[in-house]
């Protein structure tokens, strides 16, 4: 066979980052068990990921040979622990082209990220007395008559933090709908951000639909008028690669379970002066500056915002896992995960009475794939898919209003990864001829 | 039988395929909406009970096929019953739901609801099963007539409608 040259200046076929799936596989001792008396085929990693031995090798030396508290210890260990817990967030910074570690803030997860972010609006905008009106944090003031956009295509975690803010300060939420194809409809953005617009937030890329959003417009209108952004990049950060500065947004948040890391551990990533200038989240030990009975003062971020003892170990492995991810290069995870897309919604098209919500190209868009099979529930779909050992997420994936929008009560996904193989996907359609012989 | 086709018992699927009295009808005293929050299961129950019978339940609802077959097995087993006999098979299939498929049911009082058995050891689906059974217990309430659970383990509280 001759192979079709492509022209010269063009990107050629060896140009494309590559990995051996099968090395990869052999790093993570969850992807060996069996479910059911089968080889275990995991498509549920938008959910949570497996984790390498490397990084569960991290998290087990973290406890056995480095283990004390961090940022008050002058012994050895102490130190050892904070020089550990630090090297992490200087890693995960470098991951996604922060400019500074400083920006860093360890949460417990995404959803802390983002209530973190909406919880300095809410005190913001209820700090009264002499600081009122002249501090730092006026930029995060919110009341009757201004505005939040984010867009129907939210992970609950983006939608009920706002929510609540705006049912606390009289502000307005407002949202992006989604279209037909499960993109975002951006038909109405110079309408929906204005100038009483104070923060938009939106998903990075749909855990639902799979969508990847482009944001430059988005970015531009928001800049345009005066406010913020905030991309829940809970599903980008493990699978494409992530650049803040790239990006130009004002926070990100992301988690570390769904990227190889441990549960537990989770990002906020802010723009050093606007982190700065928001005022304290949770109180305690380890944000302070100094305290007397009569007021306290607060350490600058991300300090601020990690009161208590934070999650040490799992920091340090989910900054194993970055130097894991970063091994293999995010380039080379996104192009494969692209190919199994491909594959995958190919094959899916061949299943009758399959219907795919969101892009059914794999161009603007993840390895999470969610679908309907006529006739047949999700949890239905799920538990005769569970018996054959194909583990797959059913359910409104907490983004009810995308299941609403597209008509559904919920769906069944499969997502891909790192690891993910096509004979997965064959098992994944295999599995999907069972559910229609025993619903037929 | 594999523990999955336990699960998915011929008389399960047939309930799903071809519910028996599924529909809201009129009169009835009373009505309840219960909701599975982690599937966005739903289940809606109308009673007509009167003189401490039931004379009609009537249901609609979306979801898979445990809840609705579940919903047509409620129908098929309790309409024309007493408020007695009634919480005698409550209880008992909630009894037999929250046994971990260590409970023998018993087929005289439960007749199609014993395909249920299977369902008790998939722990995620239990919740599926006893939606409707809930919804009904509700709704009941809400007519005057409290469902008592023999075990006392579930008690029910009396709300006129």
């Amino acid at each position: 066979m001759t192979a079709i040259a492509i022209p010269s200046g063009m990107p050629q076929y060896e140009d494309v980052p590559r990995y051996d799936v099968a090395a990869v596989r052999a790093d993570f001792p969850m992807l060996e068990r069996e479910v059911n008396g089968h080889p275990m085929v995991y498509l549920d990693s938008a959910n949570t990921s497996q984790k390498p031995r490397q990084v569960l090798d991290v998290l087990r030396e973290h406890y056995e040979r480095h283990n004390g508290n961090v940022s008050r210890s002058v012994h050895t260990v102490g130190t050892e622990a904070t020089e550990a817990y630090e090297r992490a967030r200087a890693k995960v910074a470098a991951f996604i082209n922060a400019p500074s570690p400083d920006e860093v803030v360890f949460t417990k997860n995404s959803t802390e990220a983002i209530n973190l972010v909406a919880y300095a609006f809410l005190a913001a905008s209820v700090t009264t007395g002499a600081s009122r009106g002249s501090g730092p944090e006026e930029r995060f003031r919110i009341g009757p008559g201004d505005e939040i956009v984010i867009s129907e295509m939210e992970h609950h975690s983006n939608i009920v933090p706002w929510q609540l803010l705006c049912e606390r300060t009289g502000a307005t939420l407002r949202w992006f709908g989604i279209t037909e194809g499960g993109r975002l409809d951006e038909s109405n953005l110079e309408e929906l951000v204005n100038e009483r617009t104070k923060l938009v937030s939106l998903v990075h890329m749909s855990n639902i639909l799979g969508t990847v959003n482009a944001t430059a417009r988005i970015t531009e209108r928001v800049r345009q008028v005066g406010a913020l952004l905030m991309l829940d990049c809970s599903q980008s950060v493990p699978h494409l690669p992530v650049d803040v500065v790239d990006l130009d947004a004002d926070f990100i948040a992301f988690t570390g379970h769904k990227m190889c890391g441990p549960t537990g551990i989770g990002v906020l990533w802010g723009r050093g002066e606007l982190l700065a200038a928001m005022p304290p989240f949770l109180g305690g030990g380890s944000m302070i500056e100094t305290v007397a009975m009569t007021g306290s003062t607060y350490a600058p971020p991300p300090a601020r915002f990690e009161a208590g003892t934070p999650p040490i170990a799992e920091a340090v492995a989910l900054g194993a896992a970055v130097d894991y991810l970063s091994g293999i290069g995010m380039r080379a995870i996104q192009w494969h995960e692209k190919e199994l897309t491909a594959y995958a919604l190919d094959a899916l098209e061949t299943v009758p009475g399959l219907r795919i919500f969101g892009p059914r190209v794999p161009v603007g868009r993840g390895g999470t794939i969610s679908f309907a099979l006529d006739g047949v529930h999700p949890h239905d779909v799920g538990q005769i898919l569970d018996a054959q050992g194909v583990e797959v997420r059913v359910g409104h994936h907490c983004a009810r209003p995308v299941c609403v929008r597209f008509g559904v009560p919920a769906t069944t996904r499969a997502s891909f990864y790192l690891y993910t193989t096509t004979s997965e996907i064959d098992a994944l359609v295999r599995g999907l001829e069972q559910v229609r012989k025993v619903f037929g | 039988m594999t523990q999955v086709d336990q699960l998915y018992q011929e008389i399960i699927l047939d309930h799903y395929k071809h519910p028996h009295g599924r529909g809201l009808r009129e009169p009835y005293a009373a009505e309840a909406h219960h909701v599975n929050p982690t599937c966005g299961d739903e289940v809606t129950i109308r009673v007509d009970l009167a003189d401490g019978v039931l004379r009609d339940v009537s249901y609609d609802g979306m979801g898979c096929s445990i809840s609705q077959a579940s919903a047509s097995v409620l129908h098929e087993l309790l309409t024309g019953r007493g408020t007695g006999e009634i919480s005698a098979v409550h209880s008992a299939f909630v009894e037999l739901m929250s046994g971990r498929g260590q409970v023998t049911p018993d087929e005289e009082l439960l007749g199609d609801a014993v395909a249920f058995a299977g369902v008790a050891r998939y722990p995620a689906r239990v919740k599926c099963a006893l939606l409707p059974w809930m919804a009904f217990k509700d709704a009941a309430a809400r007519a005057g007539v409290a469902i008592e659970a023999n075990s006392g383990t579930e008690r029910s509280e009396v709300t006129t409608a």
